[in-house]
C-alpha cells in the first residue's frame, strides 16, 4: 500500500512529499533515513497560532484549514496528522449529538479543549448479550446511549431469525414512529458528516499538493482500551478484572476480531498505510505487569498481527510512562510499527527496541508549554545524540502532540533544532 | 493480629486478598447475625485498607485494587454505619487535614480519587472538593475548612495555568503561611511545580502520602 497519488502544485513540492514521506517509511523500516525526520499532531494549538477561539477552530472549516496549511508551512513537519478531523468537529459532533464528549460552547468554555466523559455506557450485566450479538448491542443499546441522533433506535428490528414471509413482515418494525424519527434525524445527521469527510478530504488533498503527508488517516483502538474507555468506563472495567474477569477476556477476543475487520476497512478507504492507536490504559502504574500481560497485551498484539499481515502499520501512542512493558510489546515482527511514546524515556525505549520498531516523541509537554527556545532546542539534541545518531529511527514529535498553550516559539524552535540536529 | 480471633483475621485477609464476596458475605454475617460490634467491623476494614496500601507501595497492587478495595469498603460501612451507636471521641486521631480537588477547566478525577483514598487509609482527613474547581471555591473552602494541605489535581496542559492561577489566587488571599500545597497529575513535573509556584509535586499517590506525612512531621 503506498500513500494517494494526487498532483503536486510543483515539482519541488512533490519531491518534497516524496522525500519525508521516504524519511518516515525507512524508520519504519529500519533504515537510515536522510535525516532525522519530524511529526506533528496538533489540536487546538491551531488556535492558538491563529488567535482565534477553541470554538471558532471547531465550527470553522475555512479557518481552521487556514492554520492547518499556516503550521504546516511555517513549522515544516515531515509528517502531520489529519488536522481537520482533529479539530473542525463542532458541527458533525452537534449533528449526531454526542454524549460522551463535551466541546468549546457546548459543555466547556469557548476556549477550553474538548474533553471525554469517563462514564460506564455499558452496565457489567450485558457483557453477555455484547458478545453475543455486538451488531445488534451497538444499534439497540450502544447508539442510543452516546449519540442522541440515534434515540429511537432501542425499536430496532431483531433481524437474525426472520425469513420468507416473516422477513418481510419484519420491515415492518421501521415503521414505529421514534424508530422512524430517529432514521431521519440520522440521515440529516450523515449529511453532515459526509460534508465533514469531504473538507477533509479536500485539505488533506492540498496539502499533499503542497508537498506534506498526513503520518495517518485512520485511527482504531486496542480491545482493552475501547471496553475500558468507551463502554465499562475506567473503574468498571478495573473492577471488572476481578468481577468480570472471564467475560472480560471473551469479549477482549470478540473485540480483536471486530477491531481487525473495521481497522483494515477504514485503512483500505482512507488509502493510508498507518493507522494510529492512542493507548490509554497501558502504562507501568495502571495494572500489574501480570494484568498487563493477561488482560491488555494478548488481544492488542493479535490485532497489530492481524493487521500488519493486511499490510497495515500500527502506531500506537503509549500514553504516560511504559518503562516496565519495553520487554513485553517488544514481541512483534521486527520492521512493520512506528511506537509513539509519552513519558517512556526514549533512550531506555531505544535500547530495548531499536531492533524491532521505529519511536517517534517525545519533547515534554511542560518544557514545550513552561520552558524557553533554548531549552527545546537543548531537548531535542538530547533525543538526536543518544537516540538518533546512535542508529535509534527516531521521528521526532512533542510527547503526545503540541499542547494546545505551546508559545509558538517554542513550536519553532522544536521543528528548527531536529531540522539542525537532523545527521 | 495476635490477639484476634480466627473470624476477624479471617475478614482482613479476604479483603486484603480481594476476595469480594467472601469478605462481604462474613463482613454481613458477623454484624447482622452474630451481633460483633459494628465499630469493630469496621475498624477490621481499616486494617485490611492498611495491608491494601501497603502492597500498593511495594508494587504489588495498582489501580483495580485500589479501586475494588474503595468500593468493598463503601458496601460493607454502608452494612455496619446505620448501626453504630454514636460514641463520642473514639474517632482515631487524624494526622491533618487535606483538601483537594481538580483545578478548573479540567474534569479529569481518577488519579485524585486514589490520592484521597491512599491519604483517608494512612490516616488523614481528607475534604474532596470536586472536579472543574473555580478558583474562588478553592479560597472559600480553604477559609472554611483550614486545611494543613491543599491538593491540586489536573490531567490536561491547560491545568498548568489554572492551578499557577489557583496558587496566586491563595497567596493573594494571605491563606499560604500555614499551609503547604502540592499538585499532581499525568503531565505534571519539576517544570510544572517550578512555574505554578506549589511547594511539591507528585506522580503517583505515594508521593502525596508521602509528602503529607513529611510536612506534618509524621515518621513515613
Amino acid at each position: 500500500m503506498n500513500a494517494p497519488q494526487t498532483e503536486f502544485q510543483t515539482l519541488e513540492a512533490e519531491a518534497a512529499y516524496n522525500a519525508r514521506w521516504q524519511r518516515v517509511m525507512d524508520c519504519v523500516n529500519l533504515k537510515q533515513p536522510d535525516r532525522m525526520p519530524t511529526a506533528m499532531f496538533c489540536t487546538f494549538f491551531l488556535a492558538k497560532l491563529g488567535g482565534i477561539s477553541h470554538r471558532q477552530l471547531m465550527y470553522d472549516y475555512d479557518k481552521a484549514k487556514e492554520l492547518g496549511e499556516r503550521a504546516l508551512i511555517e513549522l515544516e513537519p515531515d509528517v502531520h496528522n489529519p488536522l481537520l478531523l482533529n479539530t473542525a468537529a463542532g458541527p458533525v459532533l452537534e449533528a449526531v449529538d454526542y454524549k460522551q464528549l463535551i466541546w468549546p460552547g457546548h459543555g466547556v468554555g469557548e476556549n477550553q479543549p474538548y474533553q471525554y466523559l469517563d462514564r460506564e455506557y455499558m452496565k457489567a450485566d450485558e457483557y453477555e448479550e455484547f458478545i453475543e450479538d455486538p451488531t445488534g448491542f451497538y444499534l439497540r443499546k450502544y447508539l442510543p446511549r452516546v449519540l442522541g441522533a440515534f434515540e429511537g433506535f432501542e425499536e430496532f428490528p431483531d433481524l437474525p431469525g426472520l425469513h420468507y414471509f416473516r422477513l418481510v413482515g419484519g420491515v415492518r418494525g421501521f415503521a414505529r414512529p421514534k424508530l422512524r424519527a430517529a432514521l431521519e434525524r440520522v440521515l440529516k445527521a450523515a449529511e453532515e458528516v459526509d460534508r465533514f469527510a469531504e473538507e477533509h478530504g479536500s485539505f488533506t488533498q492540498r496539502m499533499k499538493s503542497l508537498g506534506f503527508p498526513t503520518s495517518h488517516i485512520s485511527t482504531s483502538v486496542s480491545p482493552y482500551d475501547l471496553v475500558a474507555d468507551y463502554f465499562r468506563g475506567a473503574t468498571g472495567t478495573m473492577k471488572d478484572l476481578y468481577r468480570n474477569k472471564d467475560k472480560l477476556l471473551r469479549l477482549l477476543d470478540k473485540a480483536c476480531g471486530f477491531l481487525t475487520r473495521q481497522t483494515i476497512n477504514w485503512s483500505r478507504a482512507s488509502r493510508h498505510p498507518i493507522v494510529f492507536f492512542p493507548i490509554h490504559w497501558g502504562p507501568d502504574n495502571f495494572m500489574s505487569q501480570e494484568q498487563f500481560k493477561t488482560f491488555w497485551w494478548p488481544s492488542f498484539r493479535q490485532l497489530m498481527i492481524n493487521i500488519i499481515e493486511a499490510g497495515i502499520i500500527p502506531m500506537p501512542l503509549w500514553e504516560a510512562d511504559c518503562t516496565k512493558r519495553l520487554e513485553v510489546i517488544r514481541d512483534i515482527p521486527p520492521g512493520k510499527c512506528i511506537y509513539w511514546f509519552e513519558r517512556t524515556d526514549m533512550v531506555r525505549a531505544f535500547e530495548v527496541l531499536g531492533d524491532v520498531v521505529a519511536l517517534r516523541g517525545n519533547i515534554s509537554p511542560s518544557l514545550l508549554t513552561t520552558g524557553t527556545p533554548d531549552e527545546v532546542d537543548a531537548a531535542v539534541r538530547h533525543l538526536a545524540e543518544n537516540v538518533f545518531y546512535k542508529g535509534g529511527k527516531l521521528i521526532l514529535d512533542a510527547a503526545f502532540g503540541l499542547p494546545d498553550e505551546t508559545p509558538v516559539e517554542n513550536a519553532r524552535a522544536m521543528y528548527a533544532a531536529a531540522r539542525k540536529y537532523s545527521s | 493480629m495476635n490477639d484476634m480471633t480466627d473470624q476477624e483475621k479471617q475478614l482482613i485477609e479476604l479483603l486484603a486478598d480481594m476476595q469480594e464476596d467472601e469478605a462481604h458475605a462474613l463482613a454481613k454475617r458477623m454484624v447482622l447475625e452474630e451481633g460483633v460490634d459494628p465499630m469493630r467491623v469496621l475498624d477490621l476494614c481499616r486494617q485490611a485498607m492498611d495491608i491494601v496500601g501497603k502492597r500498593f507501595e511495594a508494587g504489588e497492587y495498582f489501580l483495580p485494587e485500589l479501586v475494588l478495595a474503595g468500593e468493598m469498603l463503601e458496601n460493607i460501612g454502608a452494612i455496619a454505619r446505620p448501626l453504630i451507636k454514636s460514641k463520642p471521641g473514639e474517632e482515631p486521631k487524624k494526622l491533618g487535614k487535606i483538601l483537594i480537588g481538580t483545578v478548573h477547566g479540567d474534569l479529569h478525577d481518577i488519579g485524585k480519587n486514589i490520592v484521597t483514598f491512599m491519604l483517608d487509609i494512612n490516616g488523614f482527613e481528607v475534604k474532596d472538593i470536586g472536579v472543574d474547581v473555580p478558583v474562588a471555591v478553592f479560597i472559600d473552602e480553604i477559609k472554611d475548612y483550614q486545611p494543613n494541605v491543599v491538593g491540586l489535581s489536573g490531567f490536561l496542559t491547560l491545568a498548568f495555568d489554572s492551578m499557577k492561577e489557583t496558587i496566586e489566587a491563595i497567596q493573594g488571599a494571605g491563606l499560604r503561611t500555614d499551609m503547604k500545597i502540592m499538585i499532581g497529575g499525568g503531565q505534571v513535573d519539576e517544570n510544572v511545580c517550578n512555574y505554578t509556584g506549589a511547594d511539591a509535586f507528585g506522580t503517583n499517590a505515594i508521593d502525596a502520602v508521602t509528602l503529607c506525612k513529611d510536612w506534618m512531621g509524621v515518621a513515613a
